[in-house]
């Protein structure tokens, strides 16, 4: 379903899977019960993380209609080496 | 009423999405014309008896807006607080998962893996966690 929705929207970043919510409880990021038929899904966050793994920049939102936008994003990277 | 049907627009504009400053305004447009009425009803009684339709309405829009209020200002700042979650500064946790291909992907191979038109490796990576679930 993944595919065809990235497909469809013509995204070509990377799009990962993560059926179990493993990743998303390594990160702390699990929204239990918050899904549309009360899935466990993620909150809303972004990491902008350098070529040595370190995280240089960290966006959890404390609402989630409001997200980081691309300038944002675009900006925090050109700090990046 | 038109200021809950614009939400789907407005939320495109980032100066608009953030605070639904629009939006608010419209409602409370609303209500004003719908308080302006109410004085009036009650102003002349004998003109605006049998007339049904003003305070369902009013009472449904008034609804509408509380529900508004309620679901932006309360419902979406429903988050946990995520204390573990990696901070500035720290290692980001390394992970394999699969991507649309079915291929496992993992973090240290998306930092380290030369894009292929420049043959350099990314300066860094975007990881971002989406709400929601298909």
């Amino acid at each position: 379903m993944s595919r065809d929705l990235c497909r469809k929207a013509g995204y070509t970043f990377t799009f990962l899977s993560d059926p179990k919510a493993e990743v998303i409880r390594r990160y702390d990021l699990l929204h239990p019960g918050a899904g549309v038929k009360g899935q466990d899904i993620a909150r809303p966050a972004e990491f902008l993380v350098d070529s040595s793994g370190v995280i240089r920049w960290a966006n959890l939102t404390e609402d989630y209609r409001v997200r980081a936008r691309p300038d944002q994003l675009i900006e925090q990277a050109g700090e990046l080496k | 009423m038109v200021g809950f049907a614009s939400l789907p627009v407005l939320a495109r504009f980032p100066a608009t999405r953030d605070v639904p400053w629009v939006n608010l305004l419209l409602f409370g447009t609303g209500l004003a014309l719908l308080f302006v009425g109410l004085r009036r009803a009650f102003v002349q009684p004998k003109q605006y008896r049998g007339k049904i339709a003003g305070p369902i309405l009013g009472a449904l829009s008034t609804v509408i807006v509380a529900l508004f209020c309620f679901l932006v200002f309360y419902q979406t700042r429903q988050l946990p607080v995520s204390t573990g979650a990696p901070k500035v500064g720290e290692k980001a946790p390394e992970f394999v998962l699969s991507d649309t291909r079915n291929q496992p992907v993992s973090l240290s191979s998306l930092l380290s893996t030369p894009f292929t038109n420049t043959q350099m490796p990314p300066k860094g990576v975007v990881l971002v966690f989406y709400r929601g679930y298909w």
